[in-house]
């Protein structure tokens, strides 16, 4: 064991080792945030699509969820970055890949350009909204049918049902299952190396065949990630504990 | 459109794709056999009222699930040869790349496969085990032909879906240069310069696979539903 | 098992606990061979905790359990095959929901007493048919009634030729007017000379066919007395609440 090998200056970026993983760290909560942003905002209007009587809303909601979850998400991180630039109009396909990267240099040693980054973002994100739609779908579904009707019958419209009666609630029986969505994501984050985003598994790999500690660089990735999960598991469930409803038991939808 | 389509490359390939695709269904076969036999160990270990067993079940089965799948190749994959050449006293080469991601592929599965598996026994009636034990069953008389029978049965929708969930998994192997589906694929575009064909035509096949065995799985779902 | 006198099941100051809550308090009392005791209390009273002792389904920390001979709280005893020589009923029946009758009647004289498939067929089809549902042989425990059901399990916990048969509360989960189908059959098998433990409320078999009642409140055996002294004069205040809650209404 070595582990003050950390402590030696890494080949670029003018940083340690240490600092290599510490960048890993920051790209790893960059990507999983943005992502997360956006599987929550898409995800919970693909899953409160489905739940409403239109037909054409609950069939596009369908159509999305079923073509996100059933390719794997490494191939359709390689359709982002690979395949889109190619089939979209000539200018715009350059633009992705010419003008973007040059157009901002990412700090923290990125070693990438924000095209990788904007790919890895757009997949993650739009990947695990189809996962967080369900979650939505189920924890609407399982509010009693009463609650939709007793709004309908004091004359709310249904977009006003959703405001002030269904969505408050299904907020709070989906924030057990949008915590395990952010950990998912924070996870999945690590398929981005594929595409060249040097975020933690990256970052412990490289450190792995620069110096040969392959043992400590895993160690210290596995630990920091385990950290993180702890750490995010712990804020939420004070979340949970802060908007609980007294009286109601959120059992719907959680594992 | 940046230039035409030839999508005849999927056909020029069509022997380097299908080995592919053979080597994803076989690491899938082998990952789910696996990752179930040994997840129902350790399901047990876990629900078992010895500390020895219970402890290390439960630490190991945390731990694979807070790191990435990608992470936990990694792992198994610097692992592997070390421990087995611990043993055989061989270098690491007597571990080819696949028996690496396989070992890989069934530890991070029964990690997976244990939870579910835990929560269908947990499912089950304790008066169902005491029953068995009244009759005079020791433990794995009472688990073999009671409890698990009938935990399974509760857990198959869920266990079908994961088993969804891997075979879209197995891609990862990519990440260690193991030339699966995808990785047959990136190959053949690196030669023709035709990835854009290769890789839409990879997610078209993994769709229909995916999209047709969900839907099977949620069929069989409504039929369990209505036999119960 | 040849002395007459020596008891069937012995139960010498048994106490268990849940952590630091005590759900039995120095049970002491004795079952002789071919003896019917009754076992009441109210609920919670730990009747239903005693008698799983019995058998070494809850483990105790106080305490010795004889049963013919074996001491169940020692580590050494090999407890399935103490329990394969007594039958056990459950209140919630307990068959093995994904085996036929059949099979739920076959499955512990072939796997446990190394029985062969048609010997214990035959076996466990003639205690069916004693309980009256040979015609359901081939059902699955779902498409019976649950008065159906617990006779089954009656027949299944006879198929291994039990020396004696404990029945946890085995009419409480049932609807009023299959209770008597199943207490017919307990009623016969006592009267063959069966040595039971029974954990009921029902005051009515008690009379017809127990020699004995031992009376459960918190944990402790506050009666044990023969049923006549039991009915006639129950000596402490919390037996005769019970009897006059239960009997009259």
């Amino acid at each position: 064991m070595d582990w003050k090998v950390f402590l030696e200056m890494a080949p670029s970026g003018g940083m340690t080792y240490l600092g290599w993983l510490g960048s890993g760290v920051v790209w790893t909560l960059t990507v999983s945030s943005f992502a997360w942003i956006i599987a929550s905002l898409v995800g919970g209007f693909v899953g409160v699509a489905r739940t409403t009587p239109v037909p054409w809303l609950r069939a596009i909601g369908t159509v999305y969820v079923e073509i996100f979850r059933n390719v794997p998400l490494l191939v359709q991180m390689f359709l982002w970055y690979f395949v889109m630039p190619e089939v979209l109009p000539k200018a715009l396909g350059d633009w992705l890949k010419q003008d973007l990267p040059n157009a901002l240099t990412l700090p923290f040693a990125a070693q990438f350009s924000l095209w990788e980054l904007t790919a890895a973002i757009l997949c993650l994100g739009l990947y695990t909204a189809s996962r967080v739609a369900e979650q939505v779908r189920s924890g609407i579904e399982s509010l009693p049918r009463g609650q939709t009707n007793a709004g309908l019958a004091m004359g709310l419209t249904l977009p006003q049902v959703y405001r002030h009666v269904t969505l408050p609630m299904a907020f709070r029986i989906v924030i057990p299952p949008m915590t395990s969505e952010f950990l998912t994501i924070f996870k999945n984050s690590s398929t981005a190396l594929t595409i060249g985003v040097l975020e933690l598994t990256a970052q412990s790999r490289q450190i792995s065949e620069y110096t040969f500690k392959t043992f400590e660089a895993f160690t210290a990735a596995t630990l920091i990630y385990i950290v993180i999960t702890l750490t995010v598991t712990f804020a939420m469930r004070a979340l949970e504990r802060r908007v609980a409803v007294p009286g109601f038991i959120a059992q719907a939808g959680g594992h | 459109m940046g230039g035409e389509f030839d999508w005849s490359v999927i056909w020029k390939y069509r022997e380097a794709l299908w080995d592919g695709l053979a080597t994803s269904f076989k690491l899938f076969g082998i990952a789910l056999s696996g990752g179930i036999f040994f997840g129902t160990l350790l399901a047990m270990a876990r629900l078992s009222s010895l500390k020895v067993l219970s402890y290390p079940a439960a630490g190991f089965v945390n731990l694979i699930r807070s790191i990435p799948f990608i992470m936990a190749i990694f792992w198994f994959y610097f692992l592997t040869p070390m421990i087995v050449g611990k043993f055989t006293g061989q270098q690491g080469e007597a571990v080819g790349p696949f028996t690496s991601a396989i070992v890989a592929f069934i530890m991070v599965e029964s990690a997976y496969y244990s939870e579910i598996i835990r929560a269908g026994i947990q499912s089950i009636p304790r008066g169902q085990p005491w029953a068995a034990y009244a009759l005079g069953m020791n433990y794995w008389q009472s688990m073999g032909h009671v409890v698990l029978p009938q935990a399974f049965r509760n857990m198959l929708p869920v266990m079908l879906t994961q088993a969804v969930i891997l075979f879209q998994d197995t891609s990862l192997v990519y990440v260690v240069g193991l030339k699966d589906f995808l990785g047959a694929a990136s190959k053949g575009g690196q030669i023709t310069g035709r990835i854009v064909e290769l890789y839409i035509f990879v997610a078209v096949v993994f769709f229909l696979i995916c999209f047709l065995a969900s839907w099977g799985v949620k069929k069989l779902n409504a039929r369990l539903a209505v036999a119960r | 098992m040849t002395d007459p006198q020596s008891p069937m099941i012995d139960l010498r100051a048994v106490s268990k606990w849940y952590g630091a809550f005590q759900v039995l308090t120095d049970c002491t009392t004795r079952v002789k061979k071919g003896e019917v005791v009754v076992v009441c209390g109210p609920s919670g009273s730990g009747k239903s905790t005693l008698i799983k002792t019995v058998n070494g389904l809850e483990p105790f920390q106080k305490g010795e359990i004889i049963v013919n001979g074996v001491s169940v709280g020692d580590a050494k005893t090999d407890l399935p095959k103490l329990r394969s020589h007594i039958g056990m009923v459950f209140q919630n029946f307990e068959l093995f929901p994904h085996m036929s009758i059949t099979d739920n009647l076959t499955i512990g004289q072939v796997k446990v007493l190394g029985r062969s498939k048609d010997e214990a067929t035959q076996r466990g089809l003639k205690l069916l048919d004693r309980v009256g549902l040979i015609a359901q042989k081939d059902k699955y425990p779902g498409q019976l009634s649950g008065g159906q059901q617990q006779r089954v399990a009656i027949a299944r916990a006879l198929s291994m030729d039990p020396i004696a048969m404990l029945f946890d509360e085995p009419t409480s989960a049932l609807d009023p007017e299959m209770i008597n189908e199943v207490l017919d059959v307990m009623v016969d098998l006592a009267k063959e000379g069966m040595t039971m433990m029974v954990v009921t409320h029902e005051m009515g078999f008690a009379r017809k066919v127990a020699h004995r009642v031992i009376f459960m409140d918190r944990g402790a055996i506050v009666e044990d007395c023969t049923k006549d002294e039991f009915f006639g004069t129950a000596r402490s205040e919390r037996a005769q609440q019970f009897l006059s809650k239960i009997l009259h209404h």
